[in-house]
């Protein structure tokens, strides 16, 4: 299982026929337990990873530091949740040290994040304060090196 | 003056090997989808280069001592009797060469005598037998079988054995058939040999590449330390082929002798690749697994690839190689290797590249992405059953 999942996490697109032989399993095999990781949200979805620099659409990445009051009884799950339900938001966590959560959001231009900010996180009630850090460039993101060329410079032949 | 008639007339008439064609055909033909390289597909992991870079950083750029560093060859023990169970002296029972290539040359050159046999079993590395006649030894060819899963069994061995034989090469687990020798089938050539004066050179440069099971030394049989020299190195384990740098565990009184050789030849193993080295042998167990999940995965791949297309595969257990029978084809080894490339873009190595008893198979490395293997495998098959076809309309 966990072997399943390190493969599907590095590359979504192993079909089923190739993850049973690479495995040593049968296609129903491995067909029933993606069926039960997807059920069961261990596996809670597939996307691509892009790199969007090298299109002409243009995006801003801002990593935001909020502080909250935590709310009685909920602590810090609602504002959260508010929080996670902005489409403009990729990532939201929760945080140990100087601020509470860290939230990353993505938009086409840094006026669009900054009315982001006033707008909606920095009005909300149990927000106390944010700063906001722009990414000027990527280098690796979720485990891939973006700018490095796959090359194989091994020779043709090698007995 | 000719030169060609300066030239040790000896070496120039060393059996070159028989593929030089289709080497050249390879290097020719663009876009290759290559599963004929006998290395790793892995960079060697940022920690080992790291240190690299540290050891010259800190001027870390002389000759080291003509044995290796201690503190590599003190790695080295602790890792031998960590894996294998083996208790080496890291002062006189290690040397650290250049390459397992240099080892296994240490070891025959420190061995064989004009007219010694020295027993090769065989498909294997190209070297040994080359490196056999430079010594001045005469190779006995041991020609192993598709039916025993290429393993050397005992009545093989025996009827090999003369009163000259001095040495035993052990090429397990096997480049090119990815074959490899159980506790079993290992104690049934100790018994063998135990009681004749036959050193062994046991080549376990792939121990660590063995799938399903450990790797088992025949050092580690009861009174085979003594006379086994086992050859290993870094090119395999860690995806550190081109630093050039292995060793050799033996007998004091043999590494003795091959010191003798390597400090007038050689000197000492590059200083910088040692330095790498001792941080593969502390640090990187999770690494080699990694890698070793990755290789295993490949090979079932593969060798469902080339099962699915129709061709007899026995399941080979360790090194990165599949060594799929191709006589169903009714071509050659050559043959098969040189339309499979120019029809396919797909290049294999012929099996008789590896001795004549390979002939009849071919040696395919899944050391490869999952992506090149996929569709290599599938353009095998285009192959097979094209070929195939075209034998049923002849006949
Ligand atoms: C069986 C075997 N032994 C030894 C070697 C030599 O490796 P190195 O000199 O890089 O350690 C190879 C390389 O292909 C090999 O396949």
């Amino acid at each position: 299982m966990k072997e399943l999942l390190g493969l599907l996490e590095k590359n979504s697109r192993y079909d089923v026929e190739q993850l049973a032989v690479m495995l040593g399993k049968s296609t129903e095999e491995i067909k029933a337990a993606i069926k039960k990781l997807e059920d069961e949200k261990v596996i809670i979805g597939y996307k691509t990873l892009i790199d969007w620099e090298k299109t002409d659409r243009d995006a801003v990445t801002a990593l935001i530091e909020v502080k909250v009051t935590p709310q009685r009884g909920e602590g810090f799950e609602k504002i959260a949740e508010r929080i996670s339900r902005f489409p403009e938001v990729k990532s939201c966590f929760l945080m140990s040290g100087g601020f509470d959560l860290t939230v990353i959001i993505e938009e086409k231009t840094l006026k669009e994040v900054a009315l982001f900010v006033a707008e909606k996180l920095a009005v909300l009630d149990s927000v106390i304060s944010t700063s906001t850090h722009f990414v000027l460039k990527k280098y690796k993101d979720y485990g891939t090196i973006f700018a490095q060329e796959e090359k194989d410079d091994r020779e043709v032949v090698v007995l | 003056m000719k030169m060609a008639d300066m030239v040790s007339q000896s070496v120039k008439n060393l059996p070159s090997s028989g593929i030089r064609k289709f080497f050249d055909l390879a290097n020719e033909i663009k876009d290759v989808i290559s599963l004929s390289i006998g290395e790793p597909s892995f960079v060697t992991p940022w920690k080992i280069r790291e240190e690299g870079i540290y050891s010259l950083e800190k001027g870390h750029t002389h000759y080291s001592p003509n044995s290796g560093l201690f503190q590599l060859r003190q790695e080295i023990c602790n890792y031998m009797g960590k894996r294998f169970n083996l208790q080496y002296d890291p002062k006189m029972e290690v040397i650290v060469t250049v390459g397992g290539s240099e080892g296994i040359d240490l070891a025959l050159r420190a061995l064989v005598e004009s007219g010694d046999e020295v027993i090769i079993p065989e498909p294997s590395f190209v070297a040994y037998k080359p490196l056999t006649i430079l010594s001045r030894g005469t190779p006995v060819i041991v020609n192993l079988k598709a039916e025993d899963q290429f393993r050397l069994t005992p009545d093989l061995l025996e009827k090999a054995i003369t009163k000259k034989t001095k040495v035993l090469i052990l090429p397990f687990p096997n480049n090119p058939t990815g074959a490899i020798m159980t506790y079993e089938d290992v104690g049934k050539i100790v018994e063998v040999i135990k009681d004749k004066d036959i050193a062994v050179i046991s080549d376990e440069i792939y121990a660590e590449l063995t799938y399903e099971g450990k790797h088992v030394s025949i050092a580690s049989f009861p009174g085979m330390k003594e006379r086994t020299v086992v050859i290993n190195g870094f090119s395999k384990t860690y995806a550190m082929t081109g630093w050039r740098l292995g060793y050799a565990c033996g007998h004091p009184d043999l590494i003795g002798v091959m010191y003798k050789i390597h400090q007038y030849g050689i000197m000492c193993a590059p200083t910088t690749a040692q330095y790498a080295a001792i941080e593969a042998l502390r640090n990187c167990d999770e690494e080699i697994r990694m890698m070793t999940e990755e290789y295993n995965r490949r090979r079932r791949l593969m060798l469902d690839g080339f099962r699915n297309a129709g061709l007899e595969c026995f399941e080979p257990l360790g090194a990165f190689y599949v060594f799929p029978c191709i006589k169903s084809t009714g071509m050659t080894s050559n043959e098969f290797c040189e339309k499979l490339l120019i029809e396919e873009k797909v290049a294999v190595v012929p099996g008789n590249a590896f001795g004549e008893c390979g002939e009849g198979f071919v040696r395919a490395c899944y050391a490869a992405s999952v992506e090149n293997i996929s569709e290599a495998m599938k353009r095998v098959k285009n192959f097979v059953e094209r070929h195939k076809e075209k034998n049923a309309c002849a006949s």
